[in-house]
Parts: structure tokens; C-alpha cells; sequence
């Protein structure tokens, strides 16, 4: 310092009190330091993006202030096939999150990976956190079950595919906007009024060809898609979804779309048939039940309705529930107890029923807990949102079989990519509708005896 | 030609001012290529938990696959049809552009700013271009009585992704063919004019010739850009789609690698796509440069 020395100033009592206050002060900023350093992260790695991401962080922020020894910090990772594949680099680099989401069609993938994961059943009981599947609807918990129904991963977004409609359009071609079709029959009929009437230039289209005209067609219809219950007895399972009616189902979209009566929406998620639907192109589309907030959202100019998937009534006469998608949080092996800790309080608090009906009101996915569902029903949710609870019912009725309770295949995501290539192939007048299931069953089932292999040695 | 020679009196000098490169060659090339040669001779699950040593499986598969063996043959399309395109206009518009004495820089800016653009983003506005239900061209083309449907139709996707990387090259070509006309000796080409010879003919007596070391450079690298550097453009436009269309080599590594996680076929495929370029560069110095004239 530059400045004169001006010797020592008596000191004060105010000084003395004031020196009180700043260390108190010093003292409590230290304190908050060392708390906030004390907390233990809980690393999230998630592949919701856009307004679903935003209410994902909103969550792990609410519970972040709910207490201060935990801190869940979510990551997003880009699409469910990037987070998948992020975390698994991760895990062979030791860097791996606590909490990964892994999408449906990954949950074979998951299992078999059996040193990488802590399955939350084991989880819940090894941190003595209440944890009790009965509470989880029933469809939920069978499709993220073991055999011996443990719950190994714990369900956050299900989705299921539902219908949706245009009751303007319906108005214009003479129909009653309020009913909708109900079975494959009367989606044609409606159609062809739709189209020769020029309400609009197609009648309907559809998101996920795999997802919601193969898979969900299959446990609709009581109909196996694999063998050993559908690939939840075990790795040896081979495909059996080129049967009579998934054949009948795809002959009959090609010659739709020969008609008129319906148009492609493109591989993988179908983005092209959310696009027709908005712009009033179609007058239905097939999508899941997440895809409601969108069509909210985009149907300024149009009443939508919202309506069960179609089925063959000379097939079955009381369709089987549909099956979920969406996704699940896992968690890997290989960090210390605290975290695990932190883990354990976080899935206790995403399974309340408050969070859980909000998640679910606000974006369209399933209410995972039977207790969110009563919740939305005593809120009187459902009855001001009419449509909300079509997914909830169709995912819910009946008594789920060995057909309907789900699909679970080692390297799924790649066999769904085949499927799609053998649909594209068939409206391509490439082959025929046997030729083209035959051929994606064949291919497929390469895959999983490749998967057998290489999860077996 | 005479060559400069440097003499260092530091024996150590030189590897030093080596090094760096070296260092990232072994680390962010080499290294990672041994790996993927070792682990084409491996099954593995993803998580890395087992791993089998199972020799050449893998090769026989590939080869006995028709998927790879189609994919095999539309990269060769791919890869011809966007080097021919992307030369020829690159030579046509630096031949133009050559010829101007004004408006010469103007131009050239113009037609290189399609290299700035990130191949990401070319094939996301292709892409926007040719959709089928809002796209601008498509909308044209049906009033030719062409229904544009890249999504169902293989031979329109294929077009689509050599229309999208052509584009991006062309600037790149354009670049290096004007400064090669650039070059040629003004001499030649007035003697050739005072002889009474053309434009077009003195273009293709002198220029064309003067310029074939460039021509041979470009061919080389058109060829790797479309063996690799695709990837983006193909991802953005199609996806590989429809039912494999145009799923190009590079594509398919990613797809069974990335995607599947089928680490030990994808990394064989990745091994197969490096000798199929190292072979085509043999045979390009090999047999095309002894008929350049440098």
C-alpha cells in the first residue's frame, strides 16, 4: 500500500460489533460452501429434448430444493440410440452416469448386461426405501419386470399408441365428428368418404410402422410376435411376427395406399405423419400417446379427437391391451454407496403420485402409478380433458396374455430399422406383403441369434 | 526441379519439430485404427464385459452378406456419380469465371461459398429443397410429370444425396481448376490463338492438359471426400433409407456400429472401407499418374 501510515485508531466498540457480524458472516458463507460441497451428485443422463426436457429439469430441480444432500444434475444426450450408446462408452471408460434412460426397445440390451447394471428392485431394498411394484400399473411393471418379476429398472415416461382425428374434416365429409372409427373396416369406410369428398387428400397415415402397425397390431390381436412369450423366456427367441394377420394387415396398407386411403409417413418415428395430420392432409393418424401436447399445440385450426387403435373385429372380438414404449431410468454399477443413496431418495420422490400426475398431465405419457391416475381423476383432469384417459383405458383393459404383454429382443433397435426397410420395400412394389414380413423375420432373427452369441459367452 | 535442403546442426531439432504431428497422428489415427483391426477379430457385448477371439467370422459374414455387397455397389455409384459431377461443373465454372476480366472475383466468391457451409447443413437444406409435401422442387417437378418421393423411391433418395454432396465439392474443385487455368502459360495460349485456334479448342489442346495434375489431385480427393466425409449429408437427407437405398459404406459402419452396437462387425466393416481406399489411391498413383504430366 502507497498510502501515509496514519498509526493504529483506537478500536471501537461498533468495530467490535461489526467484526462480530462479518465473521458470522464469513462463517455462514464457509458453511453453505462446505454444504453445498457435501451434497453428492447424482449424475442423469436423459434424452428428452424441448419442452419434455425442460419439465425433466424442472423436476430434478424441485427435488434439489426439496433437500440439500443430494444434487441430481441432468444431462441431455441427444437421441434415445445416442444417450444408449453414450452411456455405454461411458461404462467401458469408468465415467459412466448414475442414472441413465434407456428407451423400450433397449431394455434387451439392458438385461442381458447384467455386471453393468444395479437393478432397482435390489436397489430400493439394499437402501431401505419403500418400493412396491403393486403400486406401478401393471403393464408398466410387466414390461420392465425380470421372470421372476423384479422390477429392474424404474418406468418414468410409457407411452402408448392411440388415434387421433380430425373432427373438422370429418364434419366436411359427412361423418359424425364424434365417432370415430372403430375397427380396420370403418377406418376404410371413413376414408374413402373422406377422400371422394375431398375433405382431404388422404384418410389416414401413421407414426411408427414398427411401434404401432406391427408390434401393437400383434398384442392387440392376442397374436405372438416371437416365441418364448415374446422374447421375455430368454435369448433363444426368434421372431414369428410374418403370421396370417400381420401379413392380412400389411397387404392391406399397401393397397390403401394403391387407393388413396393412406399415406407413409416415414421410417423409424413416421415425422412426415405428425406433418400431414397438422397441415390437414390426413384426417387420422396413429401415434403415441406423448404426441398429444403436439397436437394440441398444432391443431389451432381443428378440433382433434382422440380415440382406441383400430382392430379386425373378425380377428377378435374384444382386443387385448395395447403395449408401452417410451422409456426407463436404469442404473450402472460402479459408484459409491452415497450416491446409490442419493439414487434411491430421487426414484422415491419420482414415484409420487404428485409428481408423477404432473409429468403425465403435462406431457400425454402414461400415468406410471395407479395412485397419479386416482389423482388426475379426483383433480377431474380426465373429465376436463376429454381424450386424456383413452391411452390409460386401452393400456389397461382386459387381462394382458403372454402376446400382450410387451416385446423384449436383443438388438431390437436395428431389427426395428429392418422392419422398416421391408415395409418401404413393399410400397416400393418391391415385394409382397408375406415376402416382405418373411424376409424382415429372416433378417431379424440373424440378429438375434447374433445377440444370443456375443451375450452368451 | 531443384529441391532446398535444410541442414540442421541440432541432431534433436528435427524429431522435435516432428513430434507434434506425429503425436496426433499416432493418437488420433493410428491408434484407433490398430483397435479397430483388433476388434474385427472380436465378439463382444457392448458393455465390454466378454470378449472372444473369433478370427475372421466377421470378413466371412460381410462378404457372404448381399446388404453389404449392395451397399458395396451403390457407394461405387455414389462415389462415381458425385466425382464426375462435382469435377466436371468445378471445371466448367473455373473455365468460366477464368475467362471474365471484371466481375472474376465476384464470382468466385459466389461459387465458394457452398465450402463454408457445414456438411450437416447442406444436407438438412437439400433436404428442405426436395420434401415431398413442402418442398420447392418437388413442386416443380410434378409439373413435368415427375412425382418426387424420396422416402419410398430408392433411385430419387440416391439422387437426392449426390445432388447434396456434389454441391458442397464443387467449390473445393472450382478453387483448385481456377488456379490451375491460372497458371497455364499466356504464351501458349496466344500462340495457339495467333494459329487460329478457338476458345473451345484451345480449352481442350492446352489447357485441359496443363491442368491434369490437378485433375489427378482432385480425383483422389473427390473420391475420399465421398468415401467419408458423406456421412453428415447422408444422415441429414435420408438416413439410409428407403430400405437401404442409400445406406453407403460409411453409413452402414455407423448404423451397426453406432446405432446396433454390433462393435466387432462394424469394426471390420470400417477395416474393410480403409483398404478399399488405400487400394483405389495405390492404383490411382500407380496407373493414372503415369499418364499425368507434371
Amino acid at each position: 500500500m502507497g498510502g501515509p501510515y496514519w498509526g493504529p485508531a483506537p478500536i471501537k466498540v461498533e468495530d467490535i460489533t461489526m467484526l462480530k457480524k462479518l465473521s458470522m458472516a464469513a462463517f455462514a458463507v464457509a458453511l453453505s460452501a462446505t454444504s453445498s460441497l457435501a451434497a453428492t451428485e447424482v449424475t442423469w443422463w436423459h434424452a428428452m429434448g424441448g419442452e419434455l426436457g425442460k419439465k425433466l429439469e424442472e423436476i430434478a430441480q424441485k427435488f434439489n430444493d426439496s433437500q440439500a444432500d443430494y444434487k441430481v444434475v441432468p444431462v441431455y444426450k441427444g437421441s434415445y440410440p445416442e444417450t444408449l450408446t453414450a452411456a455405454i462408452a461411458a461404462f467401458r471408460a469408468n465415467q459412466q452416469p448414475a442414472i441413465v434412460q434407456v428407451f423400450e426397445v433397449g431394455t434387451g440390451t439392458m438385461m442381458a448386461a447384467k455386471g453393468a447394471v444395479y437393478p432397482v428392485y435390489k436397489l430400493m431394498a439394499d437402501e431401505g426405501e419403500t418400493f412396491d411394484p403393486k403400486t406401478f400399473l401393471t403393464p408398466v411393471t410387466g414390461y420392465y419386470s425380470d421372470t421372476q418379476g423384479n422390477i429392474l429398472s424404474l418406468p418414468f415416461n410409457s407411452s402408448t399408441p392411440i388415434m387421433y382425428y380430425n373432427k373438422d374434416v370429418f364434419k366436411k365429409a359427412g361423418l359424425d365428428p364424434e365417432v370415430a372409427p372403430k375397427t380396420w373396416k370403418e377406418v376404410e369406410e371413413f376414408s374413402k368418404k373422406i377422400v371422394s369428398s375431398g375433405a382431404a387428400k388422404c384418410g389416414f397415415t401413421s407414426a411408427w410402422i414398427t411401434w404401432v402397425q406391427t408390434e401393437n397390431l400383434s398384442a392387440l390381436h392376442d397374436k405372438p410376435f416371437g416365441t418364448l412369450q415374446n422374447g421375455f423366456g430368454g435369448v433363444k427367441s426368434e421372431f414369428t411376427f410374418n403370421g396370417p394377420l400381420q401379413v392380412k394387415h400389411w397387404a392391406n396398407l399397401k393397397k390403401w395406399q394403391d387407393e388413396g386411403l393412406f399415406k407413409y409417413g416415414g421410417p423409424v418415428g413416421g415425422d412426415q405423419a405428425a406433418t400431414m395430420f397438422y397441415a390437414q392432409e390426413c384426417a387420422i393418424t396413429m401415434n403415441s400417446s406423448a404426441g398429444r401436447a403436439g397436437v394440441i399445440n398444432n391443431a389451432k385450426t381443428f378440433t382433434p379427437g382422440f380415440a382406441p387403435l383400430p382392430y379386425y373385429d373378425d380377428e377378435i372380438k374384444e382386443p387385448k391391451n395395447s403395449i408401452i414404449g417410451g422409456a426407463t431410468l436404469w442404473v450402472l454399477n460402479g459408484k459409491d454407496k452415497a450416491t446409490y443413496k442419493g439414487v434411491a431418495k430421487f426414484f422415491s420422490y419420482l414415484s409420487k403420485s404428485e409428481v408423477q400426475a404432473d409429468w403425465h398431465q403435462f406431457t400425454g405419457y402414461l400415468p406410471i402409478t395407479n395412485a397419479a391416475y386416482d389423482l388426475g381423476q379426483k383433480q377431474g383432469y380426465y373429465q376436463k380433458n376429454p381424450g386424456s384417459d383413452i391411452a390409460i383405458k386401452q393400456i389397461t383393459r382386459g387381462t394382458p396374455s403372454e402376446n400382450s404383454k410387451g416385446v423384449r429382443f436383443g438388438n431390437f433397435t436395428q431389427v426395428r430399422t429392418i422392419v422398416d426397410e421391408e415395409f418401404q420395400a413393399l410400397l416400393a412394389n418391391k415385394k409382397d406383403a408375406k415376402q416382405a414380413l418373411d424376409s424382415a423375420a429372416q433378417r431379424g432373427n440373424a440378429l438375434l441369434r447374433e445377440f444370443e452369441a456375443a451375450n452368451s459367452n | 526441379m531443384d529441391t532446398k535442403r535444410t541442414t540442421f546442426n541440432n541432431r534433436l531439432l528435427p524429431y522435435l519439430l516432428l513430434a507434434p504431428q506425429l503425436a496426433i497422428t499416432l493418437v488420433f489415427f493410428i491408434w484407433p485404427a490398430a483397435q479397430a483391426v483388433k476388434s474385427s477379430f472380436e465378439r463382444e457385448d457392448p458393455f465390454g464385459f466378454s470378449t472372444v477371439f473369433v478370427g475372421f467370422t466377421h470378413y466371412q459374414r460381410l462378404l457372404a452378406d448381399p446388404n453389404y455387397l449392395d451397399s458395396l455397389w451403390r457407394t461405387a455409384v455414389f462415389a462415381v456419380s458425385v466425382t464426375v459431377l462435382a469435377m466436371v461443373l468445378g471445371l466448367a465454372f473455373a473455365a468460366a469465371v477464368d475467362r471474365l476480366a471484371r466481375s472474376a472475383k465476384f464470382y468466385t466468391t459466389l461459387l465458394v461459398w457452398p465450402y463454408a457451409v457445414a456438411p450437416v447443413v447442406a444436407g438438412v437444406l437439400w433436404w428442405f429443397l426436395f420434401n415431398t409435401s413442402t418442398g420447392l422442387l418437388p413442386y416443380f417437378l410434378e409439373r413435368f410429370g415427375i412425382r418426387w418421393d424420396h422416402d419410398l423411391n430408392g433411385t430419387h433418395a440416391m439422387i437426392l444425396i449426390i445432388i447434396a454432396a456434389a454441391w458442397k465439392q464443387i467449390s473445393y474443385n472450382f478453387l483448385f481448376f481456377l488456379a490451375g487455368l491460372q497458371s497455364v502459360p499466356q504464351s501458349l495460349i496466344e500462340a495457339a490463338a495467333i494459329d487460329g485456334s478457338g476458345p473451345v479448342k484451345r480449352f481442350f489442346t492446352i489447357s485441359l492438359p496443363l491442368l491434369s495434375p490437378t485433375t489427378f489431385f482432385l480425383f483422389i480427393i473427390n473420391v475420399n471426400y465421398t468415401m467419408f466425409d458423406t456421412f453428415p449429408i447422408v444422415d441429414a437427407t435420408t438416413g439410409g433409407g428407403p430400405a437401404q437405398a442409400t445406406t453407403t459404406l460409411v453409413y452402414k459402419v455407423y448404423q451397426d456400429g453406432y446405432v446396433g452396437l454390433n462393435l466387432g462387425s462394424s469394426s471390420a466393416q470400417s477395416v474393410l472401407l480403409m483398404l478399399i481406399v488405400m487400394l483405389l489411391t495405390f492404383v490411382q498413383f500407380r496407373f493414372v499418374e503415369r499418364r499425368v504430366q507434371y
